[in-house]
């Protein structure tokens, strides 16, 4: 690609940029959110055809000219996003020649359909049956579906948007040398990602791009650190990823004893079982534990019983048992829950930034059930101040904010409760490098006005970097606690894998 | 300058630059922006004033007659007050396909008790609305508790509170009316302080309607200025004073002008007044309270609504609950209109109120929809109604360029909002 530029009304989403993708090259692209990786590809993949960008595409040394993504396909560039584009209710044959089925004259040859499906679900490394429809399986496997289906179209060059994001451990590790197999026949893959370390480990180059620019492009088999990445990535050092902590840590506010919740449609399975806990005024107590071990589930379960079935367990502040059995009486006796998912979950994105800031706590902008419109734009400026949400004022419909001022959204929401005790879930992911400092600059404050916050993350350095101490969840149980001080990746890992040994039936997913 | 293709943003720049539009052409262009914005913001209101001036054109000027102003009003009332009630439902993210035979059976109890009963009106309009209430609450039940789709539950309402009409009037109409209870829907308020003759026309002016009309103008200008002085307190930007005094002199307009004809003919009819409460009371819930707001949360995003502490259940139930106490309102004043409660009264209304709403900017997804919107959305109908009657356009036209102006107000608001994100 040369010389790519594309606006959008009113911004330079990508300006002069080339990038050069050798055969059987596995080519990184790391930037902040908004860099405009994405953009770059969907330029390359055809989304924005022939016309809409200024610059060339050269594929295989001939100039590219594509008028939608068919056109580019047939030339053997797929483009796997973000977001799975599969239908749920579909069988995993049915997902992977959807648009190609397989037959003549518009009837479906069924049994080669399968077949062939069977083949390449072997290539990617699954064995699941091909009439499974693909709501039944994982994210992960969902993604190794999505990967077969590119297969099925005979790629010479794939391109993943952040294929990791939602995958834990071992299915990234799969995913990634799922790419080294593709390498090695031939196939070049351009991979978008916010996991350096994961980048770092696997890419042959790696593209810096910010601000609509390329930064630089590092060839990776010289080996290149971590904070080199991220200097190219946000145009500084950042000597420290974590600000620092200077915890003056009071008497235990928040106490979760015995904590027992079920299922929500199999009563007879307890996904979480005897779970107990406690976090003090101005402490920052992490949850550290795997996809699935029951983080999420728990923590919505303490906030007014909004996930499974609950079966016993106490909950209690400042010594005294409070009633958390709804989500009102939860936020009445102090408690927030920032969920993980903010589109789904956290947001009413169709709302401005106003409207969804005051929605936990409309009390606090009316008197005797009417709503004071300027009282309510003046708390919306305060916390946009504070927690320097952008935005072109608080007016501004929340779907069209980025991922780092949508979660600032949602903590001002959670912030004006004025909760004691503020439950986080991954408040951090799918945001960039800077935004997360920003997020963690907040917490800290937080704690230091004495607020007890729960801290709960799927990446461990994060955890590490931020916590004063940590509770290690696996298949629905504490596995360990431990300060700070003693916590570490490895002893982390060590404490969910000694749980898994012991606990004979397995770990609930 | 080098800035070819920025926009112009200022006009004397303009002016120093030959190579730019000469300032004229610049302020048209500004003019233009002004008014494409406010086409977005007040698109309906635009195409209900370009209707009205069009059967004001094509029916020589008989369309704003005192008799026909009046007559949108009287024919379209039960329209209005049922289309605050669908606003709210279509908010929340629901529909209501039984309101047609709601308004049926609930004014066939109101009819069956004053005709065969001999009850006062006062309490038959009583009864009435507690029988739309807890009809409301039922299908409020099986939608919010449930969780049954409310398109099947009301659906079924449809049926089942038909049937119940035909069964309340064993097949027959049931009539007339005490004098009080026709007056709901025929009736205009009382004129102690007489009238005086148009310098303008040949017409007696009802004065106590004109002088209601001037009191809702200051009451009005009141508020807006209270708004304005408040929003300055708390130290915000506000519209330029010239924009904020076209407005109210544009709004002060309408009104009087409105007041006018009506004044023209008998005065204010009680059914307008109703209406009249009805929108202030509406607007006030929708814009101003708590669990206006809630509704509009629940109807945007009730995941996420539940977890900031809404009780979305709750606020469905309620909205169900509403819509059954408005389309009882609708019942009373259509059954007073025809003097009878009928077994086919009200059949089709849920189609109109429905497309009202819809006309008006709803948002079939839920969470978007004001209730100027729906208002303006019923009045564009009924407009459409009398205009099209005037003009002599058969039965089967009427309902083909209706159906045609809902899909075409629809697609452009539909068009304008994926334009704007």
């Amino acid at each position: 690609m040369r010389g790519i530029t594309k606006t959008f009304p009113g911004v330079i989403a990508l300006d002069d940029v080339s990038l050069s993708v050798r055969r059987g090259e596995i080519h990184a692209l790391v930037g902040e959110n908004g860099a405009g990786k994405s953009t770059l590809m969907k330029v390359l993949s055809g989304v924005y055809p022939h016309g809409q960008y200024e610059g060339q595409i050269l594929f295989e040394g001939k100039d590219a000219q594509f008028s939608d993504i068919r056109a580019s396909e047939a030339l053997g560039i797929v483009i796997i996003h973000q977001e799975l584009a599969l239908v749920p209710q579909l069988s995993i044959t049915e997902n992977i020649f959807l648009g190609n089925e397989q037959g003549r004259r518009g009837m479906v040859d069924w049994s080669a359909a399968h077949s062939r499906a069977r083949d390449l679900l072997k290539m990617v490394g699954l064995d699941d049956l091909t009439d499974t429809p693909v709501r039944r399986l994982g994210v992960g496997k969902q993604q190794l579906v999505e990967i077969a289906k590119a297969l099925s179209k005979k790629v010479t060059l794939l391109i993943l948007d952040e294929p990791t994001a939602a995958l834990n451990e071992t299915d990234s590790q799969k995913l990634l040398s799922l790419l080294r197999g593709f390498k090695a026949q031939g196939i070049s893959s351009v991979l978008i990602s916010h996991k350096i370390k994961e980048v770092e480990s696997i890419a042959d180059t790696i593209t810096v791009i910010r601000d609509g620019r390329v930064v630089e492009s590092l060839d990776a088999s010289a080996g290149v650190t971590e904070d080199r990445i991220i200097r190219g990535m946000v145009g500084r050092d950042l000597t420290h990823r974590f600000p620092d902590r200077d915890a003056k840590v009071g008497e235990v506010v928040f106490e979760v004893r015995n904590w027992n919740v079920a299922h929500p449609i199999y009563d007879d399975r307890m996904v979480i079982k005897d779970v107990s806990l406690n976090v003090r005024a101005g402490e920052v107590v992490g949850i550290a534990g795997l996809m699935g071990a029951g983080r999420t589930e728990f923590a919505m379960s303490v906030f007014g019983r909004s996930w499974g079935r609950y079966v016993s367990g106490k909950a209690l502040k400042n010594g005294k048992e409070i009633d958390v059995s709804s989500i009102p009486n939860a936020i009445h006796n102090g408690i927030a829950y920032a969920t993980e998912d903010r589109k789904t979950y956290g947001l009413v994105l169709i709302n401005d930034v106003k409207t969804n800031i005051t929605l936990a706590n409309l009390e606090g902008i009316s008197s005797r059930s009417v709503l004071s419109v300027p009282r309510e734009i003046k708390v919306a400026n305060e916390y946009r101040d504070r927690l320097k949400i952008k935005c072109s004022s608080v007016k501004q419909s929340a779907v069209n904010l980025s991922g780092g001022n949508q979660q600032k959204v949602v903590l001002s929401k959670w912030l004006f409760a004025h909760p004691d005790v503020l439950i986080l879930d991954e408040p951090t992911r799918g945001i960039d490098v800077g935004a997360k400092f920003e997020i963690y600059t907040i917490i800290n404050r937080l704690a230091a006005e004495g607020k007890a916050v729960i801290f709960i993350s799927s990446e461990l350095p994060e955890i590490l970097g931020i916590s004063d101490r940590i509770y290690v969840m696996a298949g629905g149980q504490i596995a360990a606690e431990m300060t700070a001080a003693e916590a570490s990746q490895e002893s982390i890992m060590k404490a969910i894998m000694r749980l898994g040994r012991a606990a004979s039936e397995g770990i609930v997913a | 300058m080098t800035q070819q293709g920025a926009p112009h943003v200022e006009i004397g720049l303009g002016s120093a630059d030959p190579s730019r539009p000469a300032p004229t052409a610049d302020s048209g262009e500004r003019l233009l922006t002004v008014l494409r914005n406010n086409v977005r913001q007040y698109g309906m209101l635009v195409a209900l004033v370009v209707i009205i001036a069009f059967f004001q054109f094509t029916t020589g000027g008989t369309m704003l007659r005192p008799q026909n102003v009046t007559n949108v009003f009287l024919q379209n009332g039960y329209i209005i007050a049922m289309a605050l009630g669908m606003l709210l439902i279509i908010v929340s993210g629901h529909i209501d396909l039984s309101v047609g035979s709601v308004a049926a059976f609930t004014g066939a109890i109101a009819a069956v008790v004053m005709v065969d009963y001999k009850l006062d009106p006062i309490l038959a309009v009583l009864a009435a609305l507690l029988v739309g209430g807890l009809i409301g609450a039922w299908q409020g039940f099986w939608v919010a508790y449930m969780r049954i789709p409310s398109f099947i539950v009301t659906l079924s309402g449809m049926l089942l509170f038909r049937g119940l009409t035909l069964f309340m009037l064993n097949g027959q109409p049931v009539g007339p009316f005490p004098g009080s209870f026709r007056s709901i829907a025929s009736g205009f308020i009382p004129e102690p302080i007489g009238s005086i003759q148009d310098p303008l026309g040949p017409d007696q002016l009802k004065l106590t309607t004109l002088i209601l009309a001037g009191l809702l103008c200051a009451g009005l200008i009141f508020l807006d200025l209270q708004a304005r002085r408040e929003q300055l307190k708390y130290g915000f930007k506000v519209t330029p004073f010239g924009q904020f005094v076209a407005r109210n002199v544009v709004l002060i307009v309408a009104i009087m002008y409105l007041a006018y004809r009506l004044s023209a003919f008998f005065g204010l009819p009680v059914v307008l007044a109703l209406v009249l409460v009805l929108i202030a009371v509406y607007m006030f819930l929708t814009g101003r309270t708590v669990i206006g707001r809630r509704i509009y949360a629940v109807g945007g995003n009730a995941k996420a609504a539940t977890l900031s502490g809404v009780k979305t259940k709750q606020m469905v139930f309620l909205a169900f609950i509403n819509m059954g106490v408005l389309s009882a309102v609708g019942g009373l004043i259509s059954t007073a209109r025809f003097n009878s409660a009928t077994p086919k009264a009200g059949d089709g209304f849920e189609l109109d109120v429905i497309a009202a709403t819809f006309v008006g900017g709803a948002s079939a997804y839920g969470g978007i929809g004001t209730v100027a919107g729906a208002v303006i959305g019923a009045l564009v109908l009924g407009v459409l109604n009398i205009g099209m009657g005037l003009m002599g356009i058969g039965i089967d036209y009427q309902f083909a360029i209706k159906a045609l102006v809902l899909l075409g107000a629809v697609f452009v608001d539909v068009r304008g909002k994926n334009k704007d994100s």
